[in-house]
């Protein structure tokens, strides 16, 4: 398997060894950040996810992220669930907007206020 | 927009075409007692040939003398300085400059003085290499000698045509647009121009359609005419190149072709341009990699070291050429007048042209003067033109004025939304930008479209989705946030 | 309204990340009479509507998102009663410290400051600048205004979207109009490599199976009212479309991302000398421009790629503010920082002679270079040296001058990029 290491501007093109779902070698990283990276990335790789939900009574949407990173396989079904929220002016920064999504234990939480 | 068709009324005059020739005409005519009607298929008035070109008033030593083009050019540009002053719109004589760049080529010049000087183009003399650099500092250093004409100027072609819309508009004129004619019948005591939105009766048509006025032609009359589209790219420079150049400087042109001009435009940008290149589509406005890569090429002829770097936009026009190069200007059928083939200089022309026209058809039609008919209209007000007392009693009686909406040209929401509730009034951003230079400086309305887009959609009731760039489908956006990702793509 | 002139001790023009360090600074260094004049509703600036996370990670030690990262300035410029001004432009600003503003609410405002701080930010280069033929149809944005319709709107402003530029707002867009339901269709690069971070690339395209074309052009768009298609292909050493590699897409919106530009309107009415290369004011290292007492920050200065060094190099120029308008900052003579070899537009450009600070230089590399050095030289003697593994265009580059090296500087220094492939 082939990444790209993110960890910073070198960008270290990774080639990544499996065998049976386990990340057996790694080659390519001029660092221990890049080994790392290749096994979270390879074994279970997570992202923040960020958008914007219209809220009642505003014509500024409210802009969300996930509290914590996702797995990336649930960023489609993450977007879903949010698309059903309902939020109501005001918002503060920090208030959870969506409790526990798709099964994550992560919350989604207000990125602003909004009045 | 109401519509204006009703089988029952019959026009005095009908237009056919909002461009700067239709709304000269229209003007001119409202001075009479007469009910006139506009008719455009775009959204806005200065939609065509007139809204994409050089922006300038060529004094008239350039069309041939003895045609109606010379004629008309050197009494349109005599009228424009008054008519800039009554009917407030940008103009300035900042003269132009015939340039030469060999020895060879002075014959030409000689005979290009003496048919400026037929046409009565007054004040005309060739000026040699060293008073030339006097005049323009950064003139090519091949530049023998030029021939200057004091009394070449530049216009806004916007200012222009929507001042003249808004006057006739004022004085009783009607304009209906988003309205295209398809054919046009001879009628019981006139005719019946037949569009997309119905029919409308006329006892006088004017066909001022541009680059269609060939088609409309050809419903009438069977001496057919065919109208060329040819096409001129152009570059405009931010205002940081203001007073690049002080006159109009065009190449002499020669054996190697026509050159481009260079001037300043009344905004205090600098433009660049055109190509001459005759194309089959009516609509092609899009410029090419090699047109664009001609006006580069062609700019530095006659003015050294141009900043193209400091390129804003680039766009391109078309002017409405026909093989005879001259205006075809006539009663073709009973009651059915042409204003057709007005290629450059149809801007500088556009005064003249409005009162040959009118005279035509008060040949046709008689009518009385119009009383009540106001000559003067004011623009939309520029707050940058007052002093500091008078800009903040402007805000305290209007707040709308205190807010910048666009920021390169500091043009305020006042003004935008003077220019959304006049009449004709702006219907789209490119309205106001025309109306407002609001969008029209170096970001280019990154910033303030957004905020237009908001005001637009507040003044005519109407959803953000369904405001445009320029009318027809040039929406913006294609839904809010939650509609979009339902509907998916 | 008022119509007198109005004293302030600093002014801050900008309540973007810059604007807000500076004043919290400047306040901080026991600065009263304070003002910052913000043309927007809400200050914040740019950051309002940067809502993904990648913000604070070197300041707050955390990863925050853009509206998170502008409150807590905000949060804090509130605590100190700090006053900002918002919905009021700034009209001018003049070598005198005459500074006439507008808004709505109080009309023309003249205020005379001690110091005045420029923190306006930048813009983003317009397709005009480009010089793309085609058609100027509805349906091009630049990759900014369509953020500012999608997150602070809630527009969406296309379905099929083709990317020019890959500069990082470009790449953030990509995947913002994907996960609201668009299709991306490519994101199309001029040169060689992207401009973008490769956490982006990362994150923003490639997990969205988005294509990155590299050394490619957009050489057509078309479209009579709304965009219908672009034209791209590919480009040789001299960044010439090569014919034959066209590819055409349906798609109706392009988003141009191709580079940011300093906004300096007001600095240059002000007669502040501006560098060819940053586009932004020259400074030393107090980020004093070349007026006394006016001072430029943030991506007005120079364009970074982290807020977070904004947010330093602002408190920077908040303090040194703070000093002049307390009559602590005095003129003094100072050395000329040069670029070397390989080196784009370091900023400060000049040093003060006997400077007792750290001074930290910052510049673009005209290029990318692996495995090299960034060497910085006074005369002859070499007085810093940093290597990396790489140096990018793409990635400001920073060399720290120690206090010590600092006050041993005697005559002008050069920075340049040495050794390396």
């Amino acid at each position: 398997m082939e990444i790209t290491c993110i960890n910073c501007p070198v960008g270290c093109r990774l080639t990544v060894e499996m065998v049976e779902g386990k990340v057996v070698s790694v080659s390519g990283n001029n660092c221990k950040r890049g080994e790392i990276y290749a096994h979270q990335e390879c074994i279970e790789p997570l992202r923040m996810v960020t958008a914007v939900i219209p809220v009642e009574g505003s014509s500024m949407p409210l802009s969300v992220k996930t509290k914590s990173p996702i797995p990336k396989k649930l960023i489609a079904d993450c977007m879903a669930a949010l698309s059903e929220v309902k939020v109501t002016a005001p918002v503060m920064l920090g208030s959870v907007v969506l409790e526990n999504v798709c099964g994550t234990g992560v919350d989604v939480v207000a990125t602003r206020n909004v009045f | 927009m109401n519509c204006l068709v009703n089988n029952n009324l019959c026009w005095d005059i009908l237009i056919i075409g909002a461009g700067v020739s239709g709304c000269s005409i229209a003007r001119e005519l409202s001075r009479k007692k007469a009910n006139i009607l506009v008719l455009e298929k775009e959204e806005d008035v200065c939609c065509g040939t007139s809204k994409a070109n050089s922006a300038i008033v060529h004094a008239g030593y350039d069309a041939k003398n003895g045609s109606l083009m010379a004629k008309l050019n050197v009494e349109g540009s005599r009228l424009m300085k008054e008519l800039s002053k009554e009917l407030d719109f940008h103009y300035e004589q900042n003269g132009s400059l015939v340039v030469m760049l060999s020895e060879e080529e002075r014959p030409e010049l000689i005979k290009l003085y003496e048919n400026g000087v037929a046409n009565g183009v007054e004040g005309l003399r060739i000026v040699e290499r060293e008073e030339l650099k006097a005049m323009e500092p950064n003139i090519s250093d091949d530049a023998v000698a030029a021939l200057y004409a004091p009394t070449g100027a530049i216009v806004c072609p916007f200012g222009l045509t929507i001042a003249m819309a808004e006057n006739a508009a004022a004085n009783g004129a009607e304009f209906q647009f988003d309205t295209r004619v398809n054919g046009v019948e001879k009628d019981e005591g006139g005719w019946k121009v037949l569009t997309d939105k119905g029919c409308f009766r006329a006892k006088v048509v004017i066909n001022a359609a541009g680059v269609h006025a060939d088609e409309i032609h050809n419903m009438v009359s069977d001496d057919t005419m065919t109208i060329v589209p040819r096409r001129g790219d152009y570059f405009l420079l931010d205002r940081t190149t203001g007073g690049f150049v002080k006159n109009t400087v065009f190449r002499l042109p020669s054996k190697f072709g026509k050159g481009v001009l260079v001037a300043p435009t009344v905004h205090g940008n600098t433009i660049v341009g055109p190509t001459a290149i005759d194309i089959e589509d009516k609509e092609g406005t899009e410029t090419t990699q090699a047109g664009l890569d001609e006006v580069r090429a062609k700019s530095g002829l006659v003015v050294k070291n141009i900043p193209m770097r400091q390129a804003i936009t680039s766009f391109a026009g078309l002017r409405a050429h026909e093989a005879r190069h001259d205006f075809m200007i006539g009663e073709i059928a009973p009651g059915f007048v042409d204003c057709a083939a007005i290629e450059s200089p149809g801007l500088s022309s556009a005064p003249a042209i409005a009162k040959m026209v009118a005279g035509i058809v008060e040949g046709i039609l008689p009518l009385e003067n119009d009383p009540d008919f106001a000559a003067e209209r004011k623009g939309i007000l520029d707050p940058k033109t007052l002093s500091r007392e008078e800009r903040t009693e402007l805000i305290k009686n209007n707040p709308a004025y205190g807010t910048i909406v666009c920021r390169c040209e500091t043009i305020t929401e006042g003004e935008m939304l003077d220019a959304i509730r006049r009449k004709p009034g702006a219907r789209s951003l490119d309205g106001v930008k025309r109306r407002t230079r609001g969008g029209m400086g170096r970001c280019q309305g990154g910033f303030c479209s957004p905020r237009v887009a908001e005001l637009l959609a507040q003044e005519m009731g109407i959803p953000m989705t369904e405001v445009t760039k320029c009318g027809g489908e040039s929406r913006l956006l294609v839904g809010n946030i939650r509609e979009a990702m339902k509907e998916g793509c | 309204m008022n119509d007198s002139v109005q004293m302030v001790d600093v002014l801050i023009v900008g309540g973007g990340p810059a604007g807000l360090a500076a004043a919290i600074a400047a306040r901080e260094a026991g600065i009263r009479n304070l003002v910052v004049i913000e043309r927007e509703h809400n200050p914040g600036g740019i950051l309002r509507q940067c809502i993904h996370n990648g913000f604070g990670l070197h300041r707050f030690k955390e990863e925050l998102t853009g509206p998170e990262y502008a409150q807590r300035d905000i949060d804090r410029a509130n605590e100190l009663g700090i006053e900002i001004r918002t919905d009021t432009f700034v009209l001018s600003v003049e070598e005198d410290h005459t500074v006439t503003c507008m808004s709505a609410e109080r009309g023309i405002e003249v205020i005379q400051a001690k110091s005045i701080v420029l923190a306006m930010g930048c813009r983003e280069r317009p397709r005009g600048a480009l010089g793309t033929p085609g058609s100027r149809c509805a349906g091009i944005y630049s990759a900014g205004t369509a953020q500012k319709y999608v997150n602070l709107m809630g527009y969406m402003p296309g379905k099929r979207v083709v990317i020019l530029g890959s500069g990082d707002i470009g790449l953030i867009m990509a995947r913002r109009m994907t996960l609201q339901g668009a299709k991306v269709l490519a994101c199309v690069e001029l040169m060689p490599f992207s401009s973008g971070l490769n956490r982006n690339i990362v994150q923003c395209l490639n997990d969205y199976n988005i294509p990155l074309y590299l050394s490619h052009t957009v050489i057509d768009i078309e479209g009579k009212e709304r965009l219908t298609g672009v034209t791209v292909a590919k480009v040789d050493a001299n960044r010439r479309p090569i014919p034959g590699t066209e590819i055409h897409f349906d798609c109706d919106t392009l988003l141009l991302s191709v580079g940011l530009i300093p906004e300096n309107e007001l600095t240059q009415g002000a007669g502040v000398k501006i560098s060819p290369l940053t586009s932004g004011a020259e400074v030393d290292d107090t980020l004093q421009t070349s007026i006394p007492g006016i001072f430029a920050c943030g991506n007005v200065l120079h364009v970074h790629d982290l807020v977070d060094n904004v947010s330093a190099e602002s408190q920077k120029a908040g303090r040194a503010a703070a000093a002049y308008a307390k009559g602590e900052l005095s003129a003094c003579e100072t050395v000329c920082v040069l670029d070397g070899k390989g080196v784009r537009g370091t900023v400060p450009q000049r040093i003060r002679k006997g400077a007792a600070e750290g001074v930290d230089l910052m510049f673009r590399p005209a290029g990318v270079v692996r495995n090299a050095a960034c060497v910085v030289r006074c005369g002859d003697r070499e007085i810093a040296r940093k290597k990396a593994m790489i140096f990018t265009p793409g990635e400001m580059a920073t060399v720290k001058l120690s206090a010590d090296v600092v006050v041993s500087i005697d005559g002008d220094i050069t920075v340049s990029i040495e050794g390396g492939e």
